[in-house]
């Protein structure tokens, strides 16, 4: 068994996938539907892929409208995140997230960011509280 | 989170699968917020976008059964029998629009589809609790009337009109409405398109709740709706304020609830020029189109573009975006009637974030809003920002300085 961390839950759910972390706020506006890969300009994650990752990144920006349709283009395609993992939840995002059905979890025990790293396979169940970063 | 029994009625179906879903949603937002309670709604504002999720959403809760309990007016898509009119959708395109206006017609909604109802048909007083969603909207009644919304999503916000009621976070809490980050403007203020610069200046005053200090005592409300509007395209504001100016900061201290802010930061001449100088286009060039209306004009801007083309004729296209009854007012006054002979449209229920506006791919237009610049971008349509006299004139002359 891997490493457990606590974590709060803000969209239900059960994850598995590699984690890709992000130190920039995320739209998913500019996100191109049919890769995944990220498209905005001088973005920290710029040209690499989020689909069926566990995404992990501070938090989200954009209109009231557009957060929510980039997802949705995403999810259509099955190129969507499998979770997120968030650190400064907002209204749109977070709705965003729990209409279209990904996990998400804020909260995590500071020591989380200290060990994880791009590429670890992640573990997240929203429902317990927990997030595990596995062998 | 604890609900009421009416809540929890709600959530296990009683009335249907469309409200339970408005209420999973909402309860799950609330959660996640650490939310103790539901609060009740007087009025909503859907950010309607006529973009699939948009429609999948509706549909969806539609399917439920679900009917908007607080009738919220809503954003605009683009004006059906004006643009089949002029053959400028197809076929697929108009259908879109037509599922969208049909399924929010169902759910109950005020069909205003306009950005700016918080100065005309969705006033709420001070102290009223709601749920608005749109960019300009959010900061415009939290900041100048006083009510209380945190910025919701178009989702979040229509389920509320579902429900009726809100989770209590955020903005809806005295502890979270001051402000946080001091602004002093010493630029000059002009006209109302240095207020869109301004808000343009999001990354420069960082996030928080800005109270602004050094602006004009009299503050129009298109300046003010240009102000929210930026604020929400260069970052993610639900609140501000203008010190003795806007009714919760009355004083410095009022504003900031005798704390210190955490930031301080100048907004200068040149870092208006900065930022207009980032995100326009080069000038000195030929146009192909002026548009303004982002958000919709107020009768008076259209007035003003009226007396300014008055018996000219223009060289380019000139697309002025209005409300519904911007346009009725416009029409018997004669305002449209000097735009038309002019050669310009007065048009309304109408975003420039539209497939009606196809035939402008690659073209490249001026506009006095960045914001009108900025999310059209992905339609392939690039834009000058220049003051709107300036821009008239660009449509006038064929060129713009």
């Amino acid at each position: 068994m891997g490493k457990v961390f606590q974590c709060h839950k803000i969209s239900e759910g059960v994850a598995e996938g590699e984690a890709v972390l992000s130190g920039d706020d995320i739209m998913f506006y500019l996100i191109e539907p049919e890769t995944g890969v990220v498209i905005e300009p001088a973005h920290a994650l710029e040209g690499k892929s989020i689909a069926g990752k566990i995404l992990i990144f501070p938090s989200g920006k954009g209109s009231s409208v557009v957060q929510a349709d980039g997802l949705f283009q995403l999810n259509k395609r099955g190129n969507a995140p499998k979770g997120m993992i968030i650190q400064y939840p907002e209204t749109v995002l977070v709705s965003s997230a729990i209409i279209m059905d990904i996990p998400m979890v804020d909260k995590v025990e500071p020591a989380f960011y200290q060990t994880v790293k791009d590429g670890d396979r992640i573990r997240i169940n929203a429902d317990e509280g927990t997030i595990e970063i596995l062998e | 989170m604890e609900l009421t029994r009416e809540e929890m009625d709600m959530l296990h179906g009683k009335y249907g699968t469309g409200a339970a879903y408005a209420m999973k949603i909402q309860a799950a937002i609330g959660e996640s917020f650490d939310a103790k309670r539901m609060v009740p709604i007087t009025r909503a504002h859907v950010a309607l976008s006529n973009q699939d999720a948009d429609l999948w959403f509706a549909e969806k809760l539609l399917a439920g059964g679900a009917h908007c309990k607080v009738s919220p007016t809503v954003n605009p898509g683009f004006c059906l029998s004006f643009f089949k009119e002029r053959r400028m959708v197809s076929d697929e395109d108009a259908d879109l629009m037509q599922r969208t206006h049909n399924a929010y017609k169902a759910l109950g909604a005020t069909l205003t589809y306009n950005c700016t109802p918080y100065v005309a048909t969705n006033v709420p007083n001070f102290g009223e609790i709601c749920a608005f969603s749109e960019s300009s909207a959010t900061p415009y009644v939290n900041a100048v009337w006083g009510a209380r919304s945190n910025r919701e999503g178009a989702n979040s916000a229509l389920c509320a009109a579902i429900t009726g009621v809100v989770p209590e976070y955020g903005l809806l809490l005295d502890e979270n409405r001051y402000g946080d980050i001091l602004v002093e403007v010493q630029a000059d203020m002009k006209s109302d398109f240095e207020y869109h610069l301004l808000g343009y200046c999001g990354k420069k005053i960082g996030s928080g709740i800005p109270v602004f200090t050094g602006l004009p005592k009299h503050i129009g409300k298109e300046a003010l709706t240009n102000l929210g509007a930026q604020l929400n395209t260069s970052g993610a504001y639900g609140m501000y304020h203008i010190v003795g100016f806007t009714p919760e900061a009355q004083t410095l201290e009022q504003a900031f609830g005798g704390k210190e802010p955490k930031r301080k930061v100048v907004i200068t001449n040149q870092d208006l020029e900065e930022i207009l100088e980032e995100i326009s286009l080069k000038g000195n060039r030929e146009i192909d189109f002026a548009m303004f209306g982002c958000p919709h004009f107020t009768l008076d801007q259209a007035a003003h573009i009226a007396e300014r083309v008055r018996g000219k004729k223009l060289k380019k296209e000139m697309w002025i975006l209005v409300s519904y009854h911007v346009k009725e007012l416009a029409d018997r006054m004669g305002i449209t009637e000097v735009i038309e002979e002019a050669g310009g449209f007065l048009v309304p229920d109408t975003c420039p974030d539209q497939p009606c506006w196809r035939h402008l791919k690659g073209k490249v237009g001026v506009t006095e809003s960045p914001k009108c610049a900025y999310y059209p971008k992905r339609r392939g349509i690039d834009f000058v920002i220049r003051d709107l006299d300036t821009c008239i004139e660009a449509a006038l002359t064929g060129e713009v300085v």
